[in-house]
């Protein structure tokens, strides 16, 4: 067997990719909820319900696509760069932390300043905390060429450790008997509610207008310009002028930035202070959302709200039906590995023998 | 005529809606050298690639010495004593020739190699036929034409009956080349079949037996090479009567607009060493050399992608900029070699590409903001004025073919986007035309369509700089020519001071001897 290169993507490769990929996810979650020993149709239709079948379930899904849609963005525009930063996992906790020393009550009382410039003031140094995380292994990328997939992946877990000195010294939040927890924000710093008597906040917006942003500026700018030329292909970009160094590095601000808001919205939107396990693995997500959305940040949108539908439906219907909640993991697992062979399949052919 | 070890019967492939081979059948006999002959595209290298089991044929058959090959498999192809050098080295750099020669043709099972024996044997292949080289020499160590060697002895020493050459004299010099030659008329005295695949009319009349011309995917025509001429080839192979490009001389030579004096770069493989060059309006100064000995570099120094350590370059008079955009605000028009790689950004739409070396400068961007329809308006005109097909606007520069691609990057550079409203020709002449490898690859039809726009550009004013492989094409075009050898560049003299064999000595490195003759 062996994958020839096509010359065209016939039309019906391009309506069928998807609907295949749609198809053959549901039939290998569809095998393992058998195997559970649930009813199949039952399931989905929980799963469905659990995910954006009520007001309720609708406001959860959002609230837990907007740190996606951030990091999504993040590796968004830092793949379309052939920047492989896995660290947005990382700058979100930067992030998080930055927001929380600008914003946090220390000794009771919040820095003196108002409530509007402060509000402004931690989300800058959120996403200069997350951008500045990343400008160290992009730079040795661009110098040195020392690669970013490890750099970015072990800062991580510099990052939690410093987190967790954080949260166990000079942050510690003194009224939480012991618990590692940060001190909590200041109340007028918090982001409003979306629909009152759920937990979807504002940040919602920001997330969508940054997607947009980001959306215009790889569109319409020469820095997307750039960006695109960079990643397709670096030696003709630098051939016809592209400044190599400086996208690269306008690229990881940009990138880090985005990742450190996630966490500073995180924050700001729903927890109001930060704990060692404010994010089940976001920054990982991100990257299976810009994959699912082929690096299209109005995409990624998208992507989100669907990854944070299954992990939030999946947790309602394990409840009704004895099928665990890892489901919703194999879900999206299996649709990013589905999407990405369909994509394949449009542009190659499978030859037997 | 003699016994046939090679038949093809109507081979047939298909990609997608390309017929590459469309029901081909060709013969070879034993000892003859059969030409295989046909431009880019014409379906020479999908036709070896079936033959050596790298694709599957859609219908057809081949025999080999009466037995039928299996298709799509390359060690049943070997088994049946075809081999074949391809035209990008498949050595080892870091081994010795013996070990590179033995690679692979001994069992994984065996306790030990068996290096006293396959010395002997290579010994004695070698000089059967003609071919010295030094067995423990490192193959990084050599030179291109060595390295080729290594890879027909690696052939022969499998005993193969039947090789397959893919354009072999591209990266040679004109001694090298006849000393292949030679080697190949031993080959076949020894009763061995070679299919030497080329787009060179003169060489394979020179080296073949018989010729077989592919057309887009057709086999046109097949002849004796005593009985036919270039000009009968070349009307085969493109289909229509062509006439070879002729020498143009510069009719009026104007002042300075390009001085290298003592321009070196870091110390590297492919470096400059102190090249002073001074380069005119109003003529082609051709650059000749065995590829990596510097050329590449210049042609890279030129184009603002490679810094100098050394020496000084002046554009009109003033210091050359580093940056590719001033470069090309000051009206340096630039053609790398590599149109896929270094030109065009394959995954963007031929727009983008199209304004991509001048997107910084204020006509097509404002601010951050890229004037879309004005960059567009100016895509359409390049694709109109250097008739770019296959394409609009938005689809993407890799679905364009090679030479639509080429018109597209010599669109970008001579077209300036001022000629849009402005009809003042002079004024938007480049100043200096950096062309590497310009024709490269390209169909007949291509090639003479770039070489009348240097020529045009020549005429209006620009100095132009001609990097090229091609002896034909540096001594047609080339107003003055100059030998590049190990990173040195030799005196610029008149093409017509130049022969092919003086040319030859000085890209081996004889310079002085040149001169002396």
């Amino acid at each position: 067997m062996r994958l020839e290169k096509r010359q065209h993507s016939s039309p019906w490769a391009l309506v069928l990719a998807p609907i295949g990929a749609v198809a053959f996810t549901l039939l290998v979650s569809a095998l393992l909820v058998r195997w559970a020993g649930a009813p199949v149709g039952q399931t989905y239709a929980l799963l469905l319900q659990g995910a954006y079948g009520s007001v309720f379930a609708l406001s959860e899904t959002l609230t837990r696509a907007i740190p996606l849609m951030l990091t999504g963005l993040a590796a968004t525009v830092a793949f379309k760069a052939r920047l492989f930063n896995i660290g947005a996992e990382g700058q979100l906790y930067v992030g998080a932390l930055a927001a929380v020393a600008v914003g946090g009550m220390h000794d009771g009382t919040g820095l003196p300043l108002p409530p509007m410039l402060l509000f402004v003031l931690m989300l800058l140094s959120a996403a200069l905390a997350g951008a500045l995380l990343l400008l160290g292994p992009a730079l040795m990328k661009a110098r040195l060429g020392v690669d970013e997939v490890v750099t970015t992946l072990l800062l991580n877990f510099i990052v939690l450790l410093l987190v967790s000195l954080m949260l166990d010294g000079p942050m510690k939040d003194p009224t939480a008997m012991g618990w590692p927890q940060s001190v909590a924000l200041m109340g007028e710093l918090e982001l409003a509610k979306l629909i009152p008597q759920t937990r979807l906040h504002t940040g919602l917006l920001l997330a969508i207008s940054l997607a947009v942003a980001l959306w215009a500026l790889m569109k319409y700018t020469v820095l997307g310009f750039d960006i695109r030329a960079l990643g397709a292909n670096p030696r003709a970009a630098a051939f016809s002028g592209v400044p190599v160094t400086r996208t690269m590095v306008a690229v990881a601000l940009l990138s880090g930035a985005l990742a450190g808001l996630a966490g500073a919205i995180e924050v700001a939107g729903r927890t109001s202070y930060l704990t060692l396990d404010m994010s089940p693995g976001y920054g990982y997500s991100g990257i299976v959302i810009a994959m699912l959305a082929a690096l299209h940040p109005l995409a990624v949108v998208v992507a989100s709200v669907f990854v944070a539908g299954m992990l939030v439906g999946a947790d309602s219907m394990s409840r009704a039906v004895g099928v665990p909640t890892f489901i919703a993991d194999v879900i999206v697992a299996a649709s990013l590995i589905s999407v990405l062979v369909a994509t394949l399949l449009t542009q190659y052919r499978v030859r037997w023998k | 005529m003699i016994d046939r070890v090679l038949s093809l019967s109507n081979i047939s492939k298909r990609f997608g809606n390309l017929v590459a081979n469309d029901a081909i059948t060709l013969d070879l006999q034993a000892g003859e050298i059969l030409a295989l002959l046909g431009e880019n595209g014409a379906g020479k290298s999908t036709l070896v690639s079936i033959l050596f089991g790298h694709y599957t044929a859609d219908a057809g058959s081949i025999t080999v010495f009466g037995k039928p090959l299996a298709a799509g498999d390359p060690k049943a192809a070997l088994a049946a004593g075809i081999g074949m050098v391809h035209q990008h080295f498949t050595l080892a750099d870091n081994l010795s020739v013996l070990d590179n020669v033995m690679m692979g043709s001994e069992s994984l099972w065996q306790v030990h190699t068996r290096r006293a024996a396959a010395r002997d044997k290579l010994a004695e292949v070698a000089q059967r036929f003609g071919l010295t080289v030094d067995a423990d020499a490192l193959v990084a160590k050599l030179s291109v034409g060595e390295r080729q060697r290594v890879e027909i002895l690696k052939a022969l020493y499998r005993g193969v009956r039947i090789l397959i050459l893919d354009e072999p004299t591209a990266v040679l010099t004109p001694q090298e080349s006849e000393s292949l030659f030679a080697v190949l008329g031993q080959m076949v005295a020894h009763g061995l079949s070679i299919i030497f695949i080329s787009h060179k009319l003169a060489e394979v009349l020179r080296v073949s037996d018989r010729v077989a011309v592919l057309r887009a995917g057709k086999l046109v025509a097949q002849a004796d090479a005593r009985n036919t001429t270039q000009a009968q080839l070349a009307q085969w192979m493109v289909g229509h009567a062509v006439s070879p490009p002729q020498r143009r001389p510069s009719q009026r030579t104007g002042q300075a607009a390009c001085v290298l004096h003592q321009v070196s770069t870091a110390p590297a493989r492919d470096r400059l060493d102190g090249v002073s060059l001074t380069l005119h309006g109003g003529e082609i100064v051709a650059i000749a050399g065995i590829s990596g000995n510097g050329q590449a570099t210049l042609a890279e120094v030129l184009c603002g992608t490679r810094r100098i350590t050394a020496g000084r370059i002046e554009l009109m008079g003033q210091p050359l900029p580093h940056a590719p955009s001033q470069l090309v605000a000051l009206g340096v028009a630039r053609i790398p070699e590599d149109r896929h790689g270094v030109g065009l950004v394959g995954d963007l739409p031929v727009w983008e590409n199209a304004v991509s070396e001048r997107l910084r400068s204020p006509v097509f961007s404002r601010a951050f903001w890229v004037k879309r329809r004005i960059a567009q308006d100016y895509a359409k005109a390049v694709i109109a004025r250097f008739d770019v097909r296959g394409g609009g606007p938005g689809t993407t520069a890799r679905s364009l073919s090679g030479g639509n691609m080429q018109k597209l990057v010599l669109g970008r550079a001579l077209m300036h986007p001022g000629s849009l409203v402005d009809t003042d020709t002079r004024a938007f002449t480049p100043k200096l035309i950096v062309a590497h490898q310009p024709t490269w690859g390209l169909d007949i039809g291509a090639v003479a369509y770039v070489q009348e726009q240097l020529f045009a550009a020549r005429d209006a004013g620009a100095a132009v700089l001609l990097i090229s492989d091609d002896l034909d094409e540096v001594l047609t075009l080339g107003d003055r020519v100059a030998v590049m050898h190990g990173g040195h560049l030799g005196q610029a003299k008149p093409a017509l001071d130049w022969s092919r064999e003086s040319i030859g000595l000085a890209m081996a490195g004889a310079q002085d001897v040149a001169h002396a003759t």
